[in-house]
């Protein structure tokens, strides 16, 4: 889970063009300025590059924070 | 590997590792324009060239200069979501040279944009409009076998698009790039759709064949996004979860390779299609190395895999020379030795003669590069060079950044492939003076051999027994006269660009006096090669608008006879003085004394480097070493003349 974390971390600073992003299970679209649902759809498709994942709309659409987020990433990828 | 070569641009080098901290220390630089455009030659993702794009909008909203980077101002309408697009589309503008300003329509506003005068796209004067739409933004239905549906809906989706252009050329002026569509994956009945009126299968091909035959030379660009497409794989490029979720038209993957395409169309309208590709000869042109290897240990033949791979490497260089591509030679080798593959060797198709340049020697390449340029008279901006030494590619980039030097796999398989799909020798018209430039450009190397041997320059120009035609402007010659107003960068005293409207425009004002001319010589045709307008002065002089040549004929007085009918047609027309503007350009230094050599005096110098000069018609003109055919309705060369050396 850390792993995904930190990927996470360089995933948004890049899609947000902003360093000083700190990525926490908490963090919701409405802390971040920029997280608006171009950005949103952007984001998606950078993480599912990254982890080579795929997300459905609906899975997409209901996430609540980042810790949901990353915990539909680690259902998804491959185990281990 | 299919997949990669194109989504990945694979031609072009990977992006640097520290991409992101480069990426954001362009903003600290003092000039920026260059770093960007460095950054855009490489092989960038759809978040790299998103990152890239964004920071180029930002220094345009903070007034930055981008120089060298040209402006360029590209208007958006699509059906779908083009806010992924117009970022990626900046940032690969870069990589052609151009500081993009993209302006955006709203979702869905395709008509409204187009016919209200007042509309964003309208008002914001765009030097060219990208219809940035895909199948669905067209009334097409699904009728399988009822082919009056068919041929109405087409009808329909044609008019629609036809308010659309007209709209758009009227109250905008710009230029319109008009996509082919790329049909969706989903079959209805599987190989018989194509079969069947009604399918969309058939639908949208009939009307990719409609909106081709319907596209105006003069106003608008194809854009062949079905071919792209195809390319690319239709199951890859139409993404049904990405049009659902956010109306992408197609998958992001493809963002880079479609704006490539966008903006190599967009680069060869203005001129920027590379002219000459430089092949190395040992693992490129032939497997294996013929100094160690011998004529007999190259592989060229058929039968053999390695061989068909260079095979296929000398068939797209002899294709790419039968459409008017010029190819020269740069390999480290014995010139003799390299020479017998050519020679002797049964299976190889490229022969001596197909170069206008053979350099095989030990110098380094992009010295040879450098010397094959100006044999030629072209740009290092014109030149590709391919080779399969990933040394020798460094080297010439870091060197000559200007020249195109694609990244090639390991197999030689794809050698082929990979310079096809770089796109280097992208054009918008072919016309028959493109056919046969190859070959005036190795008679102009055989020119420049007998050059060397004739010794004094006269003598030389007298062996060469050319012949020279002066003609109004017509419309024969007009797609070839806008095509070199606009290319002709060097021996261009004023580089005005005209429009082909506006050339049609000069050639039917009587008041306006043009020339085209044309020259040939024991060598072959070399077709029309300088350009003149004149245009009335206050009293009775005319000013000299336009004087360009080509620099393929420089040195060969070709200036002066142009002059002596200049002044011949002027003093007919009752003409007192010619009065000649030197505008200077970064790239026009060559005609910088033009006026003065011809004997013209100095009127005026502004502060911008822009002389102008006057000459009385009664000057006397010395004699050329050519036949001259004045400009008379009847002027034109025999069509026997006009036939260009063959090979």
């Amino acid at each position: 889970m850390d792993q995904i974390f930190s990927k996470l971390q360089q995933l948004f600073q890049d899609v947000f063009d902003d360093d000083s992003i700190v990525v926490t299970p908490g963090l919701t679209a409405a802390d971040v300025a920029e997280w608006d649902s171009l950005n949103h759809i952007r984001l998606i498709l950078a993480v599912e590059k990254a982890f080579k994942v795929k997300f459905t709309a609906a899975q997409t659409g209901n996430l609540k924070n980042v810790g949901e987020l990353a915990a539909l990433i680690r259902d998804k990828m491959p185990a281990a | 590997m299919t997949d990669d070569l194109y989504t990945r641009l694979a031609w072009l080098p990977s992006a640097p590792a520290d991409f992101a901290v480069t990426c954001k220390a362009i903003g600290s630089l003092l000039e920026p324009g260059c770093a960007v455009r460095d950054m855009a030659l490489h092989a960038l993702d759809q978040n790299q060239l998103t990152r890239l794009g964004r920071t180029i909008t930002r220094l345009h909203a903070e007034g930055r200069s981008l120089a060298p980077l040209e402006k360029f101002r590209l208007g958006l309408i699509g059906n779908g979501t083009l806010d992924l697009l117009a970022p990626v589309l900046v940032a690969t503008a870069a990589r052609y040279g151009l500081a993009l300003e993209c302006v955006q329509a709203g979702y869905g506003q395709m008509t409204q944009q187009a016919l209200d005068p007042d509309s964003l796209i309208n008002a914001s004067r765009p030097n060219a409009v990208l219809l940035a739409i895909d199948y669905r933004a067209l009334p097409l239905s699904v009728t399988p076998g009822d082919p009056a549906t068919e041929s109405a809906d087409i009808e329909g989706a044609l008019a629609l698009l036809k308010s659309v252009r007209d709209g758009l050329q009227r109250n905008s002026g710009a230029t319109i790039i008009v996509p082919t569509l790329a049909p969706p994956p989903e079959a209805l009945f599987g190989s018989l759709d194509c079969v069947v009126p009604g399918t969309l299968r058939r639908v949208i091909a009939r009307l990719n064949d409609a909106i081709i035959a319907s596209i105006d030379g003069s106003h608008e660009l194809v854009l062949d996004v079905e071919r792209l497409a195809q390319t690319v794989g239709l199951g890859t490029w139409h993404s049904p979860a990405l049009w659902n979720m956010a109306k992408l038209p197609f998958d992001d993957s493809c963002l880079a390779i479609y704006a490539d395409h966008v903006m190599r169309l967009l680069s060869a309208a203005r001129g920027r299609s590379r002219k000459c590709l430089i092949l190395d000869l040992d693992n490129t042109v032939w497997g294996g190395v013929i100094g160690d290897d011998g004529l007999e240990g190259i592989k060229i033949a058929q039968g053999d895999a390695t061989g068909e791979a260079h095979l296929a490497v000398q068939r797209l260089a002899l294709e790419l020379r039968s459409r008017g591509i010029v190819l020269a030679v740069s390999s480290k080798n014995t010139d003799a030795i390299a020479r017998t593959a050519f020679r002797d060797h049964p299976d190889m198709l490229l022969r001596e003669e197909h170069f206008a340049v053979f350099q095989a020697n030990w110098n380094d390449k992009a010295a040879n590069i450098k010397a094959i340029a100006q044999e030629l008279s072209l740009g290092l901006d014109a030149m590709v060079f391919l080779d399969d030494n990933p040394a020798e590619r460094a080297l010439v980039r870091q060197l000559l950044p200007q020249v195109a030097v694609p990244e090639l796999p390991e197999d030689p398989a794809w050698y082929a492939r990979t310079l096809s799909a770089a796109g280097y020798f992208e054009s918008v018209a072919f016309s028959s003076e493109d056919r046969a430039r190859a070959g005036m450009y190795e008679a102009n190397a055989a020119r420049s051999a007998l050059k060397v041997q004739a010794g004094d320059l006269d003598t030389y120009l007298a062996t060469l027994m050319m012949e020279i035609w002066f003609a109004p402007f017509d419309r024969v010659g007009r797609n070839r006269i806008s095509q070199l107003i606009n290319k002709s960068n060097q021996f261009n005293l004023t580089t005005r660009r005209y429009s082909e409207a506006e050339v049609a425009a000069a050639e039917e004002d009587p008041t306006v006096f043009t020339l085209q001319v044309r020259l040939s010589d024991r060598f072959g045709d070399n077709g029309m090669i300088s350009v003149i307008v004149c245009r009335p002065g206050a009293a009775r002089d005319w000013h000299i608008d336009v004087w360009l040549m080509s620099c393929r004929v420089l040195g060969r007085k070709v200036e002066l006879a142009v002059l002596g009918e200049l002044v011949h047609c002027a003093r007919a027309a009752g003409i007192e003085f010619l009065i000649g503007t030197y505008r200077p350009t970064e790239k026009n230094g060559i005609v910088e004394n033009h006026y003065a050599q011809l004997g013209f005096s100095q009127l005026a110098a502004e502060s911008d480097g822009t002389t102008v000069w006057s000459l009385p018609t009664t000057t006397a003109i010395p004699a050329v070493p050519m036949i001259v055919h004045g400009s008379s309705p009847h002027a034109y060369p025999p069509a026997l003349k006009r036939k260009a050396r063959s090979h």
